[in-house]
């Protein structure tokens, strides 16, 4: 069988398992549809939560990014991880003793106020649909790659397969697929990784193979990829910092709280039935997301390294990478750089006209690796590469077989799938049980709000597609935008709610608006307002990255320390939260007497 | 039983302030503040900073949860706050 039959094989299948799943596991209550029934055992809960994690940027993206940026790539690794131990301890456990539906719910509650519910919904759709924009994008990709088909049917298939399981099967079927998507999507990581390693180092696990010896020397991987890479002009490959020190302190705290204040990943602990099963679950999770995230270093320094010795054979040899037929051939590329050059995602220019391919940096400020390459007679670099490309492309440079291929277009559409139908999820509780049931129309019944929920689903699953089909200019721009919101807004107020009794209204609504607004203040300045082309006003704040040298990406933690700091004194300020509400954040704190979450108000 | 859930809860804070400081010494300390010191140390073929900033925090982190959960469940038995 040729590499596409193959793929429509796989990719067939396993939609096929997803819509059987959704059949399965239709929901009937506003129970089922909002928190599968409040029954999900807590290692099934914690695959759900890996899936509905782990997204298009988890997937395809994040390998490349580490294997650009070397040592500093760890602050995606440790932020996004990190961010669970924060998520156990101090919120998952007690959101699930409260027991409500959804994140505004408890915060319009234990505030004892409809503004800052209506707050915390504004924030919730803000960071949910933006983030939702690029999984639809990532579902396009993979579909237009791998499948043949152009990118905007690529995107109407995935919307119809999320409408399908999501809309009839609400958290119930969502929560089952994921289950299954964690498995293909983890395989499809896993299994092109494990060849890789051991072809490179003779160790099976890509986790030792990293720390491991080139096979058939006495070098090891990271140390001659160090060398290389030093030689061609780019930073050293184990210390090289985005930034300052600093700066990657600050984006990984940002990368933490922001973890585990987005809504979409709380409302998965409200599915477990009991509070112990919150906590565990949470390890657990943590556990799959391991798999994957321990992986993904391997996966960056293997493929830079294959990528760097397939145009330059003189790293194989440890030669000179700088001798005249050590570049490679132009005309005797290998067929995957022809197919990806299609796709205009790898691009090959002979700037000097010698008919072989000179990769390096070119802006290189070490004067020793920019004296050879004028001495080679190089006149800039010639193969630019998409980030991208480093997973997707990776079965193909390591030439593994077409089965591998296949499994890797399924991975990425699982991934981009499940944390699509999770995102929509918290989408429509938001609209459907904090907006229309709690401040349009109190006296709905739970026969409505079902049916208010499948209808904000579908329009959401609309407005996704719709935003899919005509990205806007900001699309890469806007995850650090959803992670910004939620650690400058919803984590500090769902902390405070639980771990100080004395917090009132005041405080809170005045830290959240404040928090996000500084937040947004420093991402727009740099980004553009709403990020509009043109817009930009760094003038206003000094310059670019002004504060302490910090960019926006990672401003977030900034904005949830003016978050506690204004609440605080606000808080001071205004008088005490009544005694009701102090004895439910009491109750909250214990497990005792935790119920099934109704929802009920 | 007031007396009782106010000793809970400082129990609580108190395993948690344990957690977090192990959480911040692997990530922010060994993975960042001190990576470029730990890595003249050599873990295999890996440099110690750099093995904690890619590798090692994540082991610890999944470590920490386990264990955090573990001793919840012992402070609800002891105080009599669990569930069933």
């Amino acid at each position: 069988m040729d590499l596409q039959t193959i793929t429509y094989v796989v990719v067939g299948a396993s939609f096929a398992l997803y819509i059987g799943i959704a059949i399965w596991a239709r929901a009937g209550s506003t129970s089922e549809f909002y928190v599968a029934g409040g029954g999900v055992h807590p290692i099934a809960n914690g695959m759900a939560t890996g899936a509905d994690w782990m997204s298009a940027a988890s997937f395809i993206s994040m390998a490349g990014l580490i294997s650009n940026m070397g040592y500093g790539g760890g602050l995606f690794l440790m932020g996004w991880t990190g961010g669970y131990v924060l998520l156990a301890m101090l919120l998952a456990p007690y959101l699930r003793k409260f027991g409500k539906f959804t994140v505004p719910q408890f915060i319009g509650d234990r505030f004892y106020s409809k503004s800052a519910s209506t707050v915390a919904v504004i924030c919730l759709l803000t960071a949910s649909i933006t983030y939702v924009i690029g999984q639809m994008t990532g579902v396009g990709v993979a579909f237009s790659r791998f499948l043949g088909v152009t990118n905007d049917t690529g995107i109407y298939i995935g919307m119809g397969i999320v409408f399908m399981y999501a809309v009839f099967g609400g958290m119930k079927g969502i929560t089952y697929t994921q289950v299954a998507q964690y498995v293909v999507l983890i395989l499809a990581y896993t299994v092109p990784a494990l060849f890789i390693s051991l072809q490179l180092t003779g160790h099976v696990l890509p986790q030792l193979g990293l720390g491991g010896t080139l096979v058939g020397t006495d070098v090891s991987l990271l140390t001659r990829l160090d060398q290389v890479v030093t030689d061609l002009g780019f930073g050293k490959y184990t210390t090289s910092v985005p930034g300052s020190t600093l700066n990657m302190f600050v984006y990984t705290v940002s990368l933490m709280i922001g973890t585990a204040g987005l809504p979409h990943v709380i409302v998965r602990f409200f599915t477990v039935p009991k509070v112990k099963d919150a906590r565990s679950s949470a390890g657990w999770a943590l556990v799959f997301i391991a798999l994957l995230y321990t992986t993904a270093p391997g996966v960056a320094a293997m493929a830079k390294y294959n990528l760097i010795s397939t145009v330059n054979s003189a790293v194989a040899t440890d030669g000179d990478l700088y001798a005249a037929d050590a570049s490679l051939e132009a005309d005797k590329r290998p067929a995957w750089m022809k197919r990806w050059e299609q796709t205009g995602l790898l691009k090959f220019e002979d700037k000097n006209g010698d008919g072989r391919i000179q990769y390096y940096n070119d802006k290189t400020t070490n004067a020793e690796a920019k004296a050879k390459a004028e001495a080679a007679g190089w006149k800039g670099n010639e193969l630019t590469v998409n980030p991208d490309i480093i997973v997707l492309a990776n079965p193909e440079i390591a030439l593994l077989p077409n089965w591998v291929i296949a499994l890797i277009a399924a991975g990425g559409l699982a991934a981009a799938l499940s944390t699509a139908a999770g995102l929509l999820m918290a989408i429509s509780s938001a609209v459907s049980h904090d907006l229309v049931k709690n401040v349009i129309a109190p006296d709905i019944s739970d026969k409505n709000e079902l049916l208010v929920g499948k209808v904000a689903m579908a329009f959401a699953i609309v407005l996704a597609g719709y935003l899919g089909l005509n990205p806007p200019g900001f699309a890469a721009g806007t995850v650090a935008l959803a992670f910004g919101i939620a650690a400058s807004s919803l984590f500090p107020a769902i902390m405070m709610g639980i771990f100080s009794k004395k917090m009132n209204k005041e405080g809170a609504i005045a830290g959240m608006l404040s928090g996000l607004f500084i937040t947004l203040l420093y991402v727009f300045a740099h980004k553009g307002l709403f990020f509009i082309k043109g817009t930009e006003f760094t003038g206003l704040i000094g310059g670019p990255n002004s504060f302490f040298g910090i960019t926006p990406e990672a401003f977030g933690a900034i904005g949830a320390l003016v978050n506690f700091a204004v609440a605080f004194l606000v808080d001071k300020v205004t008088k005490e939260p009544p005694e009701h509400i102090q004895a439910l954040v009491e109750s909250v704190r214990i497990p005792r007497g935790s119920k099934a979450v109704d929802g009920a108000h | 039983m007031e007396n009782n859930s106010a000793a809970y809860w400082k129990a609580t804070l108190g395993l948690l302030t344990k957690i977090l400081i192990i959480w911040f010494l692997v990530s922010f300390g060994a993975g960042i503040l001190f990576a470029p010191m730990l890595n003249s140390i050599h873990l295999g073929g890996y440099p110690l900073g750099f093995w904690f900033a890619q590798q090692g925090s994540i082991y610890v982190f999944v470590v920490l949860i386990f264990y955090y959960a573990k001793k919840m469940g012992e402070l609800d038995e002891r105080f009599d706050v669990h569930e069933d």
